[in-house]
């Protein structure tokens, strides 16, 4: 099918792109240089910006962890709820929404591309299954590795080819596309009912540091040469004064930089920045960790904004969710992981005229603005720990607009709206900028180069909102700019017109990106032994039930790897 | 004899089955219980089983047993009796009465694939049925508690690599889930425990069963009395004052000796069953359950998985919540989920004879259920898919006979601690039986086309 958008002013970063007014031609699901124009089905788009899907690296929307948050809060369900229709499946839910929703409210936003970046490797066929009923969206998934018995083991003995190996193995295995840590070596003490605070304490039975962890897979994912750089989840996060160890988490790669490739991505920045020594005493430390990033180039973050609102918290953080279980005093669900890793859920309402999510609230945006380069961010609230993805247009227009700040902070709490500086921050996103942090930014830290842009050769995943840039300021019409960008005028998928109007007219089936990466054959059958010999003392399925088959995801696409070098 | 071991999960192709005589598929994962060993082997000859290692004495008698009383034709009722037709004319009656009917309720579904769980739910959004699992009428309260209060789990492993102390509440896998205890629990050699040497065993349960024999603490708890026991066990951990000199039948002696091993523990896990959740309280039960085990985590590591019985009822619920938000009892009358258990529950609407249709998937409710939800269930058109003749398939109107998940046909399942697996196809069903899945897929092709979709 033939596609011709005219007249859109379009936004496309990685290709230079700022405001233009332009056609935009596809074809075969593919943004390409000519079509016929005669056969083409055309999309007026005057009156309306363009720009790439939107593209989102860091949401929990599929797997035991996010299903587990749909069992344990029928309330939820209860604030919103959607018959079916001639194309749709029906389904509940705000912040944990069943998977058809998940795909639908994206979709409805513009955005095509969405990273689960969570999932416990033993139960990650449960995560393909509910990607699989995602509908529309590309996806991916990112094992946890970060207290990983074999990767421990591995480093323990200073093995990082074997350790390497066996990433690429698992990788494989669960059909993963990128690591993912959450507080490395701190949730395999939990399951001694502990938990590790820093980097450098000694994780029992291992002997070894959340830091040789992180060291070790930041060179495993350099050596295999993988498309996106280790995803981290820092230690102590949701702790005051955890802001250093985020700091020491970044400067602790330092020197594992990839040239201009980012070695590592912190995850949720505003959950691990926080200045004081106590609740009381919490305060931002958003402009220290902005002030790195701005010096490295390293390191990459993406928000985890705050949103005032109800909703559930959900990580792999097991300690965590059992702190904030006891400070909020809200259920609580606890699910540990054999071997790998755990995970925690617990309900919860941030609320504006609290001090301590006012803080944080504004630790998100101050980052965000403090940041100078927004190439090395990516607007996220960490679905739905943050608050719910179907309120990015709020953060999106909290960026766009010092008018939208100052009309939310004006009942804000008092005393964290005299402690933060986010007032008298005055820079604004241009719609540029706002493109590169859900669009470019992240497709680019994901190494998905046929995604976040619109490029001769690039998916044709393309949002139009109605907005129309000569006539309305952002700064100042937020609130029709945030209108606007909860329902997208058109959202394309691979060429296919699947919203108009933000209503979801077409379902297609997306695709699930997984990495093959290529190692040495001598190391792997090492590595393979290994497996052999402790996978089934360390685990209670059998090692051959653990990988599953490509042809298990509904629409799997491989991205295969090379290392540049096999040197260690 | 030839040993082979099939990569990711593949059985022996018909070709190589045919060529020798003998064939050892390894790594199958048993279809029966929540346990959901993964780890037979299922000896085949001449296309037939013939011995499984590994498996328990029910594991065996389902593989060597699973081709009596098989339904092997489809069948629709004319008068009295039941006529054999074409799988075509069976889906077409079966696609017919579920376009007909105003209010069809769909059950079953514990013991099938989730592939087929999923296509049962769009199924019943398609015909705005209500469709349920049988996890509404055996652990319907936990999940109910668990809304209430969340719940502190793991996977069965970190049990076996960690734990010190077992309890078994209201359950005897020793009679139930035979290989529990060696695999996951007390006998299971695990990183840290050498295994039945290192972990304390506490039962507790109303009759001395035959895993309290092998306890190394039996605390008879009188019947329906669990809520006062558990209550008690957490005053006693807050080193509360118990005035009774004995609570639910146990001495205040006992209660607070136990309540010193559990604190003391360094890793403990409790494995609750039927006779917890169906004693009288049933939530309120695992609501106090749930409490004593969240309070445990201020003093050490304590966990909690509930003991299901059929072998992916947890994938039931499982697959209801990511496509509907609920784990059972789901209703799709208005179009959209909605959930309200002991109104949208298949038994209560049947109770209360709102229904004009049923769709019963591997389950027997005939048998099971209570006399007035079975009188409603037989006055409307009925039903039935399953691999077996069940009182409920000698009733029906329509049957549908299916391939056994797990041994003819594959699927994923999830094991009672949600870890997800692959179940394998070790021989061909009999001709003509096509899987849950497939069949499903059928009737839901007819309906569509029947509504003009
Ligand atoms: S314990 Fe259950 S799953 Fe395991 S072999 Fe016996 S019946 Fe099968
Ligand atoms: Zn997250």
């Amino acid at each position: 099918m033939e596609l011709l958008i005219r007249n859109a002013v379009v936004y496309d970063p990685i290709n230079g792109i700022d405001g233009e007014r332009m056609d935009i031609l596809v074809r075969d699901g593919k943004i390409v240089d000519s079509i016929n124009e005669m056969q083409a089905k055309v999309i007026d788009a005057s009156g309306m910006i363009a720009m790439p899907g939107g593209v989102d690296i860091h949401s929990h929307i599929a797997g035991p962890k996010v299903n587990k948050g749909r069992e344990l809060r029928p309330e939820d369900h209860l604030r919103y709820a959607e018959r079916g229709g001639r194309v749709r499946r029906s389904g509940v839910g705000y912040s944990i929404p069943t998977t058809f929703m998940t795909g639908y409210w994206y979709a409805r936003m513009g955005y095509t591309t969405v990273m689960e970046p969570a999932t416990a490797p033993l139960e990650t066929r449960h995560t393909h299954e509910e990607l699989n009923d995602t509908p529309i969206l590309d996806k991916a998934c990112f094992p946890l590795v970060g207290s990983n018995w074999f990767i421990m083991e591995y480093l323990r003995r200073g093995d990082l080819e074997k350790c390497a190996t066996y990433v690429a193995w698992l990788l494989r295995a669960v059909k993963g596309y990128a690591m993912k840590l959450v507080a490395p070596g701190s949730v395999e003490t939990w399951g001694w009912g502990r938990g590790l605070m820093g980097i450098d304490e000694v994780i029992p039975h291992f002997e070894i540091t959340p830091r040789d962890i992180i060291r070790g897979l930041c060179r495993a994912n350099n050596l295999l040469n993988l498309p996106s750089p280790i995803h981290i989840h820092c230690n102590a996060l949701g702790a005051p004064g955890n802001f250093r160890v985020t700091l020491e988490t970044m400067r602790c790669v330092e020197d594992l930089s990839r040239g201009d490739r980012p070695s590592i991505h912190i995850v949720h920045i505003q959950f691990n920045a926080y200045a004081g020594s106590d609740w009381a005493s919490l305060s931002s430390g958003a402009t220290r960790l902005a002030r790195y990033v701005n010096r490295h180039s390293h390191v990459t973050a993406d928000l985890g904004q705050v949103i005032f609102t109800d909703t559930t918290t959900m990580t792999a953080d097991g300690p965590w969710q059992y702190r904030l279980h006891n400070l909020s005093g809200n259920k609580w669900i606890n699910h540990d992981v054999e071997a790998e890793t755990g995970g925690g859920i617990v309900p919860y309402h941030y609320r504006r005229r609290n001090y301590v999510n006012a803080i944080q609230w504004t630790i998100g945006l101050e980052f965000a603005l403090q940041v100078k380069d927004p190439w090395k961010i990516c607007l996220t609230t960490d679905h739905p720990n943050g608050g719910p993805f179907i309120e990015y247009p709020r953060v999106m227009a909290w960026l766009l607009s010092r008018r939208a700040r100052l009309a939310s902070m004006r009942r804000l709490n008092k005393t964290a709206r005299r402690r933060s500086i986010l007032e008298s921050l005055e820079r604004e996103y241009s719609l540029y900028e706002l493109a590169i942090v859900t669009r470019a930014s992240p497709a680019r830290i994901l190494g998905l180069r046929e995604k976040g842009h619109l490029g001769i050769g690039a998916d044709a995943d393309i949002s139009l909102y109605r907005i129309d840039p000569s006539e309305v300021d952002p700064s100042r019409d937020f609130r029709a700019v945030r209108r606007s960008l909860r329902r997208a005028a058109y959202t394309i998928k691979e060429g296919e017109i699947v919203v108009k109007e933000g209503e979801v007219v077409g379902v297609t089936e997306g695709r699930t990106f997984w990495v093959e990466a290529e190692v040495p054959e001598g190391v792997s059958k090492e590595v393979l032994s290994d497996l052999k010999e402790r996978f089934e003392d360390y685990y209670t399925i059998r090692l051959e039930n653990y990988p599953i088959e490509e042809g298990y995801l509904r629409r799997p696409s491989v991205r295969r790897t090379r290392p540049e070098a096999w040197v260690v | 004899m030839e040993e082979r071991r099939y990569p990711e999960g593949q059985g022996p192709s018909q070709e190589e089955m045919r060529r020798s005589n003998l064939e050892i598929v390894t790594g199958v994962t048993c279809p029966f219980c929540g346990c959901l060993c993964d780890d037979l082997e299922v000896v085949i000859e001449g296309g037939r089983i013939t011995n499984v290692k590994n498996g328990c004495a029910y594991s065996l008698a389902k593989y060597l047993n699973y081709q009596r009383e098989r339904l092997l034709k489809p069948m629709v009722r004319e008068g009295e009796e039941l006529v054999a037709v074409s799988l075509e004319e069976a889906v077409e009656r079966a696609a017919q009465i579920l376009v007909d009917s105003i209010y069809p309720v769909l059950y079953g579904w514990s013991s099938t694939s989730s592939e087929a769980q999923r296509l049962g739910i769009e199924l019943a959004e398609e015909v705005r049925g209500a469709i349920d699992n049988t996890s509404s009428v055996c652990h319907g309260p936990t999940v109910e508690a668990l809304q209430e209060l969340g719940h502190p789990g793991c996977t069965l492993g970190q049990v076996r690599n960690r734990a010190d102390l077992i309890i078994y509440w209201g359950s005897n896998p020793l009679q139930s889930h035979l290989r529990h205890m060696s695999r996951y629990t007390i006998g299971a050699v695990g990183r840290w425990r050498r295994g039945r040497e290192d972990r304390t065993l506490i039962v507790v349960d109303v009759r001395k069963t035959y895993t309290a024999r092998v306890a190394d603490y039996f605390i008879q708890v009188e019947p329906n009395k669990d809520f006062e026991l558990l209550t008690a066990l957490r005053m006693a951990l807050m080193y509360e004052e118990i005035e009774q000199e004995r609570v639910a039948g146990v001495p205040v002696e006992a209660i607070e000796e136990v309540a010193e091993i559990l604190r003391g523990c360094e890793f403990g896990a409790l494995f609750y069953g039927l006779g917890l959740t169906m004693s009288s309280g049933k939530n309120r039960n695992i609501d106090a359950a749930i409490s004593l085990v969240r309070d445990l985590n201020r003093w050490t590591k304590f966990v909690m998985i509930p003991m299901r019985g059929h072998f992916n009822v947890a994938g039931a619920n499982i697959v209801f919540l990511w496509q509907t938000g609920y784990p059972f009892a789901v209703d799709f009358s208005h179009g959209y989920p909605r959930y309200n258990p002991g109104v949208t529950s298949v038994i209560d609407i049947l109770s209360r004879r709102e229904s004009d249709a049923s769709l019963i998937v591997a389950s027997d409710p005939v048998a099971n259920f209570p006399r007035r939800a079975v009188e409603s269930l037989l006055e409307n058109p009925l039903i039935v898919i399953d691999p077996h003749r069940t009182a409920t398939a000698e009733r029906a109107d329509v049957v549908i006979p299916s391939a056994l998940v797990g041994i003819e046909c594959k699927g994923t399942a999830y094991r009672m601690d949600g870890v997800p697996l692959k179940m394998k196809k070790v021989v061909d069903p009999p001709p003509g039986c096509l899987s849950d899945e497939e069949i499903l897929h059928r009737i839901l092709e007819e309906v569509r086309r029947l509504r003009g979709e």
